[in-house]
């Protein structure tokens, strides 16, 4: 089922020269998890803006074309309501946290929307599990690491009950292994279906990669290529596209290229392991 | 340059740091750094490596021990001293820009420098130029890209031509041509004999360009050594919260394997090599492709 449909969108900021995002046409499906990358300024961040109703809605500006979200016109529909829909985690969680307590924050969206106190107990004891977080229950979010911010900002967005939610490099203020964890746990809630689809821009590819279903490549306001992830990786757009190639991807790409090695190019090292054993 | 005694740069004694709200940020760090080296500062979030490099420019000052760059000691010298010495770029440009044009942002940054008109539009041109942003000169830093923005904050500092340079997690947030580009201006910086201090969770980028790794948890260094060393072994990553680079965990599966492996295995150019001779040797392929 697709969950936002762009048809021939483009954007252009108020007072911009160029078009940010160029003939967009985009389906997203439910039951993914979606990399999206492309280097700086090639237009992610106004991707993931015009998909919950922030484009046009909050930032003004020229517009073609149409973007639905559960069949909701984004022009139309306020971002109040797609927001139930399309829950946005920023990069820097402390922009995100405001409340005086983890309990109080993850409560704070259920409770802004109008839902029944026994509904919200409900709510906010489940998304304290699934995120983990039961033992800072009562701490302030800013006494607390930022991967554990990062924790309750997913548990709040959560409680909302989107059905996508979309990560604005969540995890570059992070250690490498609270990042993993981050990373695991969202393909954990994923696929136990708390929520249908979940998109992360990563300039990290060597920790998502192995976790992503499909990848959306994005370069100049346009998509480039966009499909099953090994699909993507393997492609001349990919590995021209000036993103951070994973080390892994790179070493077998030089080994393709002097024709010693054909096949697809590994997007993990436990693929890496597997191609290395398969010719032992 | 050698580890020598008057190459010393940056001696930390026993430095201890507390907040005003209570919070111990660093127990007691000792510490050696000597002049052209690059060392790269790792450590979980709250360890304290921010606090440890706000030491080396008098932005914080020692709650108890010493920290001396070259002769002064930190807490007997003046802070525009010091910040002569020792430029930090720190992880977020908003943070650190503030004047109203690209070039205001250099000019600031040149000024109390003690040049004549002359030698300041030099200086502010030659930048400019250097740093690809020229074309912005005029127009106020908080309509740059992320991106662009970064370079300017380097700039701002790179102007001032400190002997020790300080990045505070330079990567993050950059795609492959703004990697390319911090690494180039370390490369270039480190032949000029500066003293590069990389504080950076980006084990990838630390594997390939930082040589020796200082490793801080919980206030206190835990681990000094070569980077390679430090990324490889358990016990270490467990306490930094750090995962081994893809090629380090590559090279420990040929290892396991029972293959010879060159003990510089983990950089990519050898891996490739040593792959290539490893499949060509495997599948029979001779000179020139496929089997």
């Amino acid at each position: 089922m697709n969950l936002i449909k762009f048809e021939d969108f483009s954007f252009k900021y108020d007072q911009a020269q160029d078009f940010v995002l160029k003939d967009i046409k985009l389906n997203i499906e439910s039951g993914k998890f979606i990399l999206l990358c492309g280097i700086t300024g090639s237009g992610k961040t106004s991707l993931v803006r015009a998909m919950n109703g922030l484009i046009p809605q909050f930032y003004h500006g020229e517009i073609k074309g149409d973007v639905f979200v559960k069949g909701k016109n984004t022009k139309n529909v306020p971002t109040s309501t797609l927001s139930r829909d399309v829950g946005l985690v920023f990069q820097n969680p402390e922009n995100q946290l405001i409340a005086m307590n983890v309990e109080r924050e993850i409560a704070f969206g259920p409770e802004n929307i109008g839902i029944p106190w026994d509904e919200m107990d409900s709510r906010i004891k489940e998304c304290i599990k699934i995120t983990d977080i039961e033992h800072l229950r009562k701490k302030a979010p800013f006494e607390i690491s930022g991967g554990e911010q990062q924790r309750v900002a997913i548990a709040s967005i959560l409680a909302l009950q989107p059905e996508i939610i979309i990560f604005d490099e969540p995890t570059s203020l992070l250690d490498p292994k609270s990042a993993i964890q981050i990373l695991n746990l969202l393909k954990k809630i994923l696929l136990e279906k708390k929520i249908s689809t979940i998109i992360v821009i990563e300039h990290r590819l060597d920790i998502v990669l192995p976790l992503a279903d499909e990848v959306i490549l994005i370069d100049k306001g346009r998509i480039i290529e966009h499909g099953e992830a090994h699909y993507v990786i393997n492609g001349e757009k990919f590995l021209n596209s000036g993103v951070n190639i994973p080390k892994c991807v790179s070493v077998f790409q030089k080994l393709m290229n002097q024709n010693i090695f054909t096949g697809k190019l590994p997007i993990s090292i436990e693929e890496t392991k597997n191609l290395i054993n398969s010719i032992k | 340059m050698e580890k020598k005694l008057e190459n010393l740069q940056i001696l930390v004694n026993h430095l201890t740091y507390h907040y005003p709200d209570g919070t111990i940020a660093l127990k007691g760090i000792n510490l050696n750094i000597y002049s052209g080296e690059i060392v790269g500062i790792m450590g979980k979030n709250g360890a304290g490596k921010s606090t440890l490099i706000k030491t080396f420019n008098g932005l914080l000052k020692p709650t108890t021990g010493t920290v001396y760059i070259e002769n002064d000691e930190v807490n007997n010298v003046l802070m525009s001293k010091l910040t002569r010495k020792v430029g930090i770029v720190f992880q977020n440009p908003d943070l650190q820009l503030f004047a109203n044009t690209v070039e205001d942002e250099i000019k600031f940054s040149l000024k109390n420098l003690n040049f004549s008109k002359t030698e300041l539009e030099n200086q502010i041109y030659l930048t400019l130029e250097k740093f690809k942003l020229k074309k912005f000169q005029n127009r106020t830093p908080f309509t740059l890209s992320g991106g662009e923005k970064k370079r300017l904050a380097i700039a701002s500092i790179m102007c001032r031509n400190p002997e020790i340079i300080v990045f505070d997690e330079p990567t993050i947030g950059q795609d492959a041509e703004g990697v390319e580009f911090i690494k180039n201006l370390i490369k270039e910086k480190h032949a000029e004999g500066k003293t590069i201090i990389i504080v950076t969770h980006d084990i990838e980028f630390a594997i390939d360009n930082i040589p020796r790794t200082i490793l801080m948890a919980d206030g206190l260094i835990v681990a000094d050594g070569p980077t390679n060393k430090i990324l490889s072994q358990d016990q270490i990553l467990n306490i930094g919260s750090l995962i081994s680079p893809q090629l380090i965990k590559l090279s420990k599966f040929l290892i396991d394997l029972k293959l010879k492996v060159p003990e510089d295995v983990y950089i990519k150019e050898n891996m490739v090599q040593f792959l290539g001779s490893y499949f060509k040797d495997k599948m029979g392929i001779t000179e020139g492709g496929k089997p």
